[in-house]
């Protein structure tokens, strides 16, 4: 990259950064203004001392509360790109399920989340997984599905008129031509997989997993804890989608629709 | 390999579709090697459906259709044509010289002559220093010459039109007209090309058949004896002007709407 690259970056930026530092400060003024009672909302300040204070124990439990929600991001996703890849290579099964998996995507799966710990062990770190792949499987497989099935019909004639066998078309137009959809449905999984894990753990689940963490602090009305924890699980959400549409930016660079792919 | 076989051989073809519309009936055609054919009627008269089914991308309903000698489904297996459509249809995700590639990694030729292939092909099309660019940054009339290229990058007998210059300004389209003649002439293949523009199945053809609407049936075939190779003058001659009322008269004929 070169500098002036970096400058424009960074100037891009500038006004997210300035709205940050702003809110966080509002927020400081407010609460110390009209003495709002720590247990309603503690200072950011007092937050920040906690997190340090705390910071092996948070860290810790955000590693362990990622691992359920990545364990479970793969398996959901993996899962959710093989049925995919199958219900486009044989419609009629696609047409059998997918209103199914269409469905299922509109209710609230969270729910499930107690029947979850039931079934694996409440502590079980598999119990969390599960909950976060069944979040993830929906929204990938409808979104790759669609990547795979709504190619430009001529691209698929083309192919026929080089006498290309379906895998051919499969690897060389449908998947490459579903990335973009694809990715769309990772970003959505990431953040659901965090989301997953928490609301599992608040359900009951080992003491070192940052839901269970924020819950007892809560309990407790430790309450600058349960914040701190809360920022933990942003971090590690922010992060992790972060990574997802980085993947997306080195992938999909081709794709015309999002243009940061410019010639200098 | 006889000189006279037809590279294109169709005898009684009819189609209908599945909603009960009979978009062609009663075409009988025969094109030789090394012509340059253009299909040309009104809105709906199937010329794009006849294009396909040489291409044996749609199945006729009666009727046979030869390429090279053999069933057109025999044909496409051999890879004896390339096809262009309207819209250039190139892969996003490919760079230009991929693109090109495409029906040469089918054809599962080495790395190296795909590399050495393509080189050839940008020359041929005039788009060298932009191998490494991506569909999009390209204007319309750079996309459709990849197009062609890609088409014609494994050297098939036949190449199919379907409109290829329809969607682009008049001037792009003089200037790829010429350009198409060029490379018809340095490739030794014969054309088959749909159009809807009279003036330009005039300039590009050695023969000019006419369809009328629905069904889609042969009209009428003008010959045109325009000297080669044509020129941006042959615009001009009179006998270009006779051949394109000839033309007009055989669609006003045929039941099209000619203004």
């Amino acid at each position: 990259m070169s500098h002036a690259v970096v400058q424009r970056r960074v100037l891009d930026w500038a006004p997210a950064i300035a709205v940050f530092a702003l809110g966080i400060a509002a927020w400081q003024g407010l609460v110390a203004a009209f003495h709002v009672q720590e247990f309603l909302l503690p200072k950011p300040s007092v937050i920040a001392q906690t997190f340090w204070d705390e910071r092996g124990g948070l860290w810790d439990a955000g590693i362990y509360t990622f691992k359920e929600a990545l364990g479970g991001f793969a398996l959901g996703s993996g899962l959710g790109i093989l049925f995919a890849l199958l219900f486009a290579a044989y419609r009629p099964l696609g047409t059998a399920f997918m209103p199914f998996a269409v469905a299922a995507n509109a209710i609230p799966i969270i729910a499930f989340a107690p029947i979850m710990n039931n079934w694996f062990g409440l502590l079980n770190i598999f119990s969390k997984m599960a909950i976060a792949a069944v979040l993830c499987f929906f929204p990938v497989l409808i979104n790759t599905v669609r990547g795979l099935t709504s190619v430009d019909p001529r691209s698929i004639e083309l192919m026929r008129s080089y006498a290309a066998g379906r895998g051919s078309v499969f690897r060389r137009v449908r998947i490459p031509a579903s990335l973009p959809h694809l990715f769309a449905g990772l970003k959505i999984a990431s953040v659901l997989s965090m989301i997953g894990a928490i609301v599992g753990e608040y359900f009951g689940g080992p003491i070192n997993a940052l839901g269970v963490t924020i819950l007892n602090a809560s309990a407790y009305t430790n309450f600058p804890l349960a914040w701190a924890g809360i920022v933990v699980a942003s971090a590690f959400g922010i992060l992790f989608y972060g990574s997802v549409a980085l993947a997306e930016r080195l992938t999909t660079s081709w794709d015309p629709s999002r243009r940061d792919f410019q010639t200098e | 390999m006889s000189a006279t076989r037809p590279a294109v051989s169709i005898k009684s073809l009819s189609k209908s579709f599945k909603t009960g519309v009979t978009a062609l009936t009663g075409i009988d055609l025969e094109v030789r090697p090394r012509e340059f054919i253009s299909l040309i009627g009104p809105s709906g008269c199937g010329k794009s459906t006849l294009l396909r089914i040489i291409g044996d991308l749609i199945e006729p309903s009666e009727g046979t259709v030869e390429v090279n000698g053999k069933p057109a489904h025999r044909a496409r297996l051999d890879h004896d044509y390339g096809i262009v459509f309207q819209e250039a249809v190139l892969y996003d995700w490919r760079t230009v010289s991929k693109n090109i590639a495409l029906p040469l990694e089918l054809l599962k030729w080495s790395r190296d002559k795909r590399a050495a292939r393509v080189r050839e092909l940008l020359e041929l099309v005039e788009l060298e220093g932009f191998e490494d660019n991506h569909p999009w940054q390209l204007s319309g009339g750079m996309q459709q010459r990849v197009s062609i290229a890609r088409a014609l990058s494994f050297d098939p007998a036949l190449l199919l039109m379907d409109e290829p210059f329809g969607a682009l300004d008049e001037m792009t389209r003089e200037r790829l007209n010429l350009e198409l003649l060029r490379i018809w002439d340095a490739s030794g293949s014969t054309i088959v090309f749909v159009t809807h523009s009279i003036p330009e199945a005039v300039f590009l053809s050695t023969r000019v058949v006419v369809m009328s609407a629905r069904p889609g049936r042969i009209a009428g075939i003008v010959d045109v004896d325009l000297p080669q190779p044509r020129t941006g003058r042959t615009r001009e001659e009179p006998r270009f002007f006779e051949l394109v009322t000839q033309v007009r008269e055989l669609l006003a004929a045929g039941g099209a709407e000619v203004t």
